[in-house]
């Protein structure tokens, strides 16, 4: 199976919008090698600013660059471009309404062995708590080069979430990818699992297992988590009749509280959540860390069970 | 204060070698880490440990005990080698660096080892903190002192000039501050990516006494902290000149060894260089 990290894919895109768009702009602080903004510092030295280890700083020149025209990607990894600079994303670059994409790569447990504090677990439910900031976190590589272009294309913030690990390429170059819009990658009568970023290809794997015990879910890629497809969610709850949420982050705020927000208030079925609870992160191999904090392919399974006692 | 001679000098010189062994064989078996960084400051932590500072392992929360804030918390590697050397754990645990479970994370955890006094790896924050512990002391009137490690491309952060500006306003004689000057970050030279140069100006301009040595002279090492303990009523800023890798030749100024572990190979030849 052919896998890329969607920083990978990210890199590439970059360089792609370069050549066609000369009022790109990207920024990085001190992490370029890593969040592949490098890529596009090699080919386009004079738009690329190395902010150095000053995310607050990167995210405050963002912001003036876009406000004198430019599109600005700004990259660091989501501890540091959301933790560290999250009052400038709210303050400067959302509440300002400015053309400044906030790509941060390494979320989640899957950085590894750096540790707890470099593992964003709480990024997204930040970063959709901003009004007027879009919230996407790509399945793929494939989905993630998809976004950077819809984001270049539709002004405004945005907030883009990456991985580091290479994850399995889950489309061709045909999937219809529209921001906002939920992708059914997958039918089932049984309950519905809607997955954002590496879960997604976890759902799918869980999903054929269950298959074999006579159990069908529908598997949803809700890249992105805002604004979230309320549509989407009202249908699959109401031709499935359960959902499990899933995401490579806290259950508190991220993707499972936003289903759950469109579920109590418009279609009441029985929700669980899959995800990091409520805890830190600490160092391991990424698979290992997948294993003790509850987000394998097993895991997932087990919890598609306890969903289906509560209908 | 404290005499410095050949022999104290020569003891501690020895710690930083076996220090700079262990960095290189708890990165080596851990396959992925902060290797240059920690290297560079192996003679400074010496100095601190081994020399400096009135800490005692048995008592890891001892409360008038000196304070070691690693503000540069990648370079944990150094910390932990100090650490089991002084005898707060068994050194078999440098083994389990990195690894799912152990108290020896990637960047310092203090809840999960004793010894460790601050959770660094958010680089610019570790400075903060130790503000923070040298205000607690003059508060209580003890009389220990606290001493923090950062990198020079830490220095681009913006809060470590907001805690230097705290520190002498609040007078912290109390407080030594290190800056590992090694001219390296992660995505090259410090000043080509984002210049903090001149350095000692910058600390002088806010109102810290500066002292620059040469960061792998274990006998200025020891002289600027004795001499920091006669500086009243401000802190002191010990700007250490610093090779990257310093040990292992082939790691020695070189940004690739930033965040690269040793393989086998690297390792032997890194601890051939390294024999007493
Ligand atoms: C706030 C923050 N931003 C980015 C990083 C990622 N990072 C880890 S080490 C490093 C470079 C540090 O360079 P320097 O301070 O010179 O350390 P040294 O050369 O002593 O290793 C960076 C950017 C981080 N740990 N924290
Ligand atoms: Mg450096």
């Amino acid at each position: 199976m052919e896998k890329q990290a969607t920083r990978e894919a990210y890199g590439k895109a970059l360089v792609e919008l370069g050549k066609v768009h000369d009022n790109i702009v990207v920024l990085d602080a001190d992490l370029s090698k890593s969040t592949k903004t490098a890529d596009f510092a090699r080919e386009f030295p004079d738009r690329f600013i190395n902010a150095g280890i000053a995310e607050q700083d990167m995210i405050g020149m963002a912001s003036g660059l876009a406000a004198a025209g430019k599109v600005v990607f700004a990259s660091s990894f989501a501890m540091f471009a959301v933790g560290r600079a999250f009052e400038q994303v709210r303050n400067s670059v959302a509440y300002a309404h400015l053309d400044v994409k906030v790509c941060a790569t390494h979320a989640g447990i899957t950085v590894g062995e750096d540790g707890g504090s470099h593992q964003s677990v709480e990024d997204i439910a930040l970063m959709r708590s901003v009004p007027d900031m879009r919230v996407i976190v790509p399945a793929d590589g494939v989905s993630t080069r998809k976004a950077v272009f819809k984001l270049y294309e539709t002004e405004g913030p945005a907030y883009l979430r990456l991985g580091r690990p290479s994850v399995p390429v889950i489309y061709d170059e045909n999937v219809d990818f529209e921001v906002g819009k939920g992708i059914e990658l997958r039918n089932g009568k049984d309950a519905t699992l809607i997955a954002c970023g590496i879960m997604v290809d976890k759902a799918l794997q869980a999903a054929k297992i269950l298959e074999k015990n006579g159990i069908n879910v529908a598997v949803v890629d809700m890249h992105t988590i805002k604004p979230i497809d309320k549509e989407l969610i009202v249908k699959k709850a109401r031709e499935t009749g359960a959902i499990l949420t899933l995401e490579e982050h806290s259950i508190i705020g991220g993707l499972g509280s936003a289903v759950c927000e469109v579920v109590a208030e418009n279609y009441l079925v029985p929700v669980l959540r899959l995800g990091i609870n409520d805890i830190f992160g600490q160092s391991g191999k990424p698979d290992e860390l997948m294993e003790y904090y509850g987000l394998s392919v097993d895991h997932i399974v087990q919890k598609v069970h306890e969903l289906l006692k509560k209908k | 204060m404290k005499e410095i001679n050949d022999s104290s000098v020569a003891l501690v010189a020895e710690k930083a070698r076996i220090m700079r062994r262990d960095i290189v064989t708890m990165l080596g078996e851990a396959g992925s880490g902060h290797t240059g960084g920690s290297l560079s400051a192996a003679d400074i932590v010496a100095c601190l440990y081994f020399w400096e500072m009135n800490i005692d392992p048995d008592k890891p929360r001892w409360e008038d005990r000196d304070r070691f804030v690693l503000s540069k918390g990648h370079a944990a590697p150094v910390l932990y080698a100090a650490l089991a050397e002084k005898g707060f754990f068994p050194r078999e645990e440098l083994m389990g660096l990195r690894k799912l479970g152990s108290p020896l994370q990637g960047h310092p955890d203090r809840k999960k080892l004793a010894g460790v006094e601050a959770s660094t790896g958010s680089l610019g924050q570790g400075i903060s903190w130790s503000v923070g512990m040298g205000l607690a002391g003059k508060m209580d009137k003890k009389n220990f002192r606290v001493y923090a490690l950062l990198g020079d491309g830490e220095l681009q952060e913006g809060i470590v000039w907001e805690a230097a500006m705290a520190a002498a306003h609040y007078k912290l004689d109390n407080l030594v501050a290190f800056v590992d000057n090694n001219g390296l970050q992660i995505d090259g030279r410090v000043d080509e990516v984002m210049s903090p140069l001149p350095i000692p100006d910058k600390f002088r301009a806010f109102g810290w006494e500066v002292l620059e040595i040469d960061g792998h002279d274990c006998r200025q090492i020891m002289e600027a902290l004795n001499q920091a303990r006669t500086i009243k009523g401000k802190p002191t800023a010990v700007i250490a000149r610093t090779i990257k890798g310093k040990g292992c030749s082939f790691m020695e100024n070189r940004a690739e060894w930033h965040g690269t572990a040793p393989n086998k190979e690297q390792v032997e030849k890194a601890l051939s260089e390294l024999e007493a």
